[in-house]
């Protein structure tokens, strides 16, 4: 309706308006589905690099090696600041270019608003900066690898006082100051357009679990940025202007008294940057469990188990979050005492993440499982974000930390959760929602190729740095060979490199697929999973304002199977 | 001699607390294993009793939110023992709690970019005044030689000697980055940060020689931060003390 008054009175929009600076929530939100995606590509991509050095240390990289400049990798071979960059570039690109945009600007974008039944975000000139600035944020980080000294090199969490005398960092800090700012202005306009938008009869109890899983990730972003945004700011202060907020007095570097004033404490940012970085697990994990959650219903034909009871862990996880930071600083030289309170609520929030996977695995019981491609991916998110959480625990418990803390343990841990358990849930996300976004279908044979192809390959990479931590192995080694204890479990890492290597070739079905499919795929109905929820009352791909008359809300949001209704699933809009 | 200390698994267990960290890794896996199992077995059951059958519909109704708890509180009561019974008190004795200076052999560790930097007190038990601004290739941490009691003071690079019987007692700092001391087969680790003087201890159970690794990410020689702790019988470590040379006066004219 909007869309018709609008191109009455105006000429028809200039493709620019239309498709790069848009204000339609559903064109930023494939924006930013795709920039994320590039990003993530990317940023996978410099992990083939570093694999090589770490599974054959000092060897040159073959094919790419000549195309390494000398200064980075003399000869093919990756020199140390390098590979350091390459880790530390890894880690920022993957969360905060990656899966953080991905799932909340990407999904949340597109999806939220046609959940609730609203026309578009509350604030759309709001939406399409975020993303822009976001854009930025990627190129100024991107652009970081070409300036003199190279990208950051002291890891994806920078702690002073290395970030603050290596080269790179400056470029670092300002780029996450622009992601960071692009991720806020998102924020408010997901909770507002959550709380204000909402269609008639749609009332917080019968918001999808996806939108649910938006509204909470949005207060943390709100809540958890602004600290990191502070921190991000008093370091430039340091490396630009000379302050030393995080800089003790009497620092010697290579001999050298450093220049500084000093009275700065190094652990100032570690509680900062990790007040930010805790949250930001869920921030990565929330909307993927939305995701899962919403293609269970689906292919379960039935509601999901327990809708009250996840909805209340997530907020609870979401309260939590904020309480147990410090568990990332067992041993950072804070007081040991404090660690005791930390223990505690950091068990404390394991408690929700399983009432929720208990949920989303008893809703299979009585089901009528339908095993499409979405349904594989969130079917393998069940177990293996399991296995993250579970091996979480002897993380979690500040004694066995002792050992574990800063190894193998660690990356396998967050690896399990963050890509084998959010990665695999928004790469389902892509199969489910595709004819919504498109009006075509994604082939189920490349998807079924690419989903087996990345099941196993993930699981290829990280379990073997379970027995590599056990092993002693520490993290962000250039040489993993320089070090007794490391030796025995080297073979793994080859193991895991190869994974890696051909993790990356089980993307290309994927890749294809999903462009093939975007102009050729095969012509999709406009509610090809027989869906209950909102986003498919309108035709697909929708126009401009979405829905033809303002949708009205009856029924909660999993009325599948329901006794006596003609179909096997009953529409959130419609009057029965 | 160390390459027997590692393989696959954990390392030897060579302090007095090792065995109570690995009791408890090996029980939290336990634990993890068999939930993960009895899970699994109940997540295939249910993919295979439940996939979609031609005339066969799925259940609406919803029943059990209540039993689904059941799970929840198991693992709640699991952890609370976990935390009580076992990571409070262990903590506490590690990590907390630190051995009487007077039963302890005393060190002060000082790492640096990228190397370890050990200092004994000398025959005169005392620590001399360190100064930043008097650091030098030759005067690696600065020892102040107006400070009568740092004459006679030990320093080594990267070789730690320690004696078997009594504990170990260290103060840990740093002089540039953070970098986090780390010793697999002793299962300690503590990071050493800069303006901060933090203690550890750890008494050995073993004589040898046992690798001291850097846990955190300290710049571009990372990886080739290491140093060994060698454990010596109590006589030979004496022994050992007695042949050293005063780190501002080592030709011992």
């Amino acid at each position: 309706m909007a869309d018709k008054k609008h191109s009455d009175h105006h000429q028809e929009q200039h493709w620019v308006w239309k498709y790069v600076f848009s204000v339609d929530h559903k064109v930023i939100g494939l924006q930013y589905l795709i920039t994320s995606f590039l990003f993530l590509l990317f940023g996978f991509g410099l992990l083939m690099l570093l694999r090589w050095q770490l599974a054959y240390p000092g060897q040159p990289v073959p094919l790419f090696g000549r195309f390494l400049p000398e200064a980075l990798a003399p000869g093919g071979v990756l020199m140390p600041h390098f590979y350091n960059a390459l880790g530390a570039m890894h880690g920022t690109i993957m969360v905060f270019l990656g899966m953080v945009p991905l799932g909340v600007g990407g999904y949340g974008n597109y999806i939220l608003p046609l959940q609730i039944g609203a026309p578009d975000m509350a604030f759309p000139r709001l939406n399409m900066m975020s993303y822009w600035v976001y854009v930025v944020g990627g190129i100024l980080m991107l652009s970081s690898f070409f300036i003199p000294g190279g990208a950051a090199q002291s890891g994806w969490t920078s702690y002073p006082p290395l970030a603050d005398i290596s080269p790179g960092q400056t470029m670092w800090l300002v780029a996450m100051i622009f992601v960071i700012t692009s991720s806020l202005l998102g924020s408010i306009n997901f909770i507002v357009t959550t709380l204000n938008m909402r269609a008639q009869g749609m009332t917080l109890s019968k918001m999808p679990i996806f939108v649910w899983g938006q509204l909470v990730t949005a207060v943390l972003l709100l809540l958890a940025f602004p600290p990191l945004e502070a921190a991000a700011v008093l370091q430039v202060m340091d490396r630009v202007f000379g302050t030393s907020f995080y800089l003790p007095t009497g620092l010697v570097i290579f001999g050298q008294t450093l220049d500084v004033s000093g009275g700065g404490h190094p652990l100032l940012w570690q509680h900062l940057f990790w007040f930010l970085a805790h949250p930001e697990v869920y921030v990565l994990i929330l909307p993927a469990i939305g995701i899962v959650a919403e293609i269970i219903a689906n292919n379960t034909r039935k509601p999901l188990f327990g809708y009250k009871e996840i909805v209340a862990s997530m907020l609870f996880l979401g309260v939590m979050s904020f309480l147990v930071w410090a568990h990332h600083m067992y041993l950072a030289g804070m007081s040991s005492k404090l660690s005791n309170f930390f223990l505690v609520t950091t068990l404390i929030i394991s408690v929700p993440s399983v009432a929720i996977l208990t949920c989303l695995i008893l809703s299979l019981r009585g089901a009528s499982i339908r095993y499409s491609v979405p349904m594989l991916f969130a079917l393998a998110f069940l177990p293996l974000f399991g296995i993250g959480g579970l091996t979480g625990l002897p993380l979690g418990l500040t004694t066995t930390d002792i050992y574990l803390h800063d190894t193998y343990y660690v990356i396998g841990h967050f690896h399990y959760v963050v890509v084998t358990g959010s990665l695999i849930a928004l790469m389902g996300g892509v199969y489910y929602w595709f004819p919504k976004w498109f009006g075509r279908r994604m082939d189920d044979f490349w998807g079924k190729v690419h989903f087996w192809g990345t099941v196993i390959t993930m699981n290829g990479i990280f379990f073997p740095m379970f027995i590599q931590g056990l092993a002693g192995v520490q993290r962000r080694l250039y040489d993993p060979t320089a070090q007794a204890h490391n030796l025995p479990t080297q073979p793994l890492n080859v193991v895991s490199s190869v994974f890696a290597w051909l993790l990356f070739l089980a993307q290309i079905p994927f890749i294809w697929n999903f462009f093939y499919s975007m102009f050729k795929g095969k012509k999709s109905e406009e509610n090809p999973w027989k869906a209950t929820t909102l986003e498919w009352a309108c035709p697909s791909p929708p126009p401009h304002g979405n829905f033809e008359t303002p949708p009205k809300v009856y029924r909660g949001p999993y009325e599948y199977s329901v006794p006596g209704a003609k179909t096997d699933w009953t529409p959130q809009h419609v009057e029965t | 001699m160390t390459e027997s200390n590692y393989g696959w698994g954990l390392p030897t267990a060579a302090s007095t607390f090792a065995k109570e960290i690995d009791f408890g890794i090996y029980l939290i896996h336990a634990a993890m294993f068999a939930i993960f199992i009895l899970w699994g077995i109940f997540f295939v059951y249910l993919l295979i009793r439940y996939r979609a059958r031609p005339g066969v519909a799925a259940k609406h109704e919803e029943h059990g939110i209540l039993a689904s708890l059941i799970p929840d509180f198991i693992v709640l009561a699991f952890e609370l023992c976990l935390i009580f019974l076992y990571a409070i008190p262990s903590w506490s004795r590690i990590k907390v709690e630190t051995p009487g200076a007077q039963d302890s052999l005393t060190v002060e560790v000082t790492a640096e970019q990228f190397a370890w930097d050990i200092h004994y007190p000398g025959p005169d038990g005392k620590f001399g005044r360190r100064d930043p601004a008097l650091v030098h290739a030759s005067n690696v941490l600065g020892l102040d030689p107006n400070d009568p009691s740092a004459l006679d003071d030990i320093v080594t690079v990267n070789e730690m000697h320690i004696p078997l019987g009594r504990p170990t007692l260290m103060g840990l700092t740093s002089k540039d980055v953070i970098h986090s001391f780390f010793v697999p087969d002793f299962r300690i680790k503590q990071d050493a940060v800069p303006g901060m003087r933090i203690p550890v201890w750890f008494e050995p159970t073993k004589t040898g020689k046992f690798e001291i690794g850097c846990a955190q990410l300290c710049g571009f020689g990372h990886a080739l931060m290491r140093g060994d702790v060698f454990v010596h019988a109590p006589k030979e470590f004496e022994n050992w003390l007695v042949d050293q040379k005063p780190a501002l006066n080592p030709t011992g004219k």
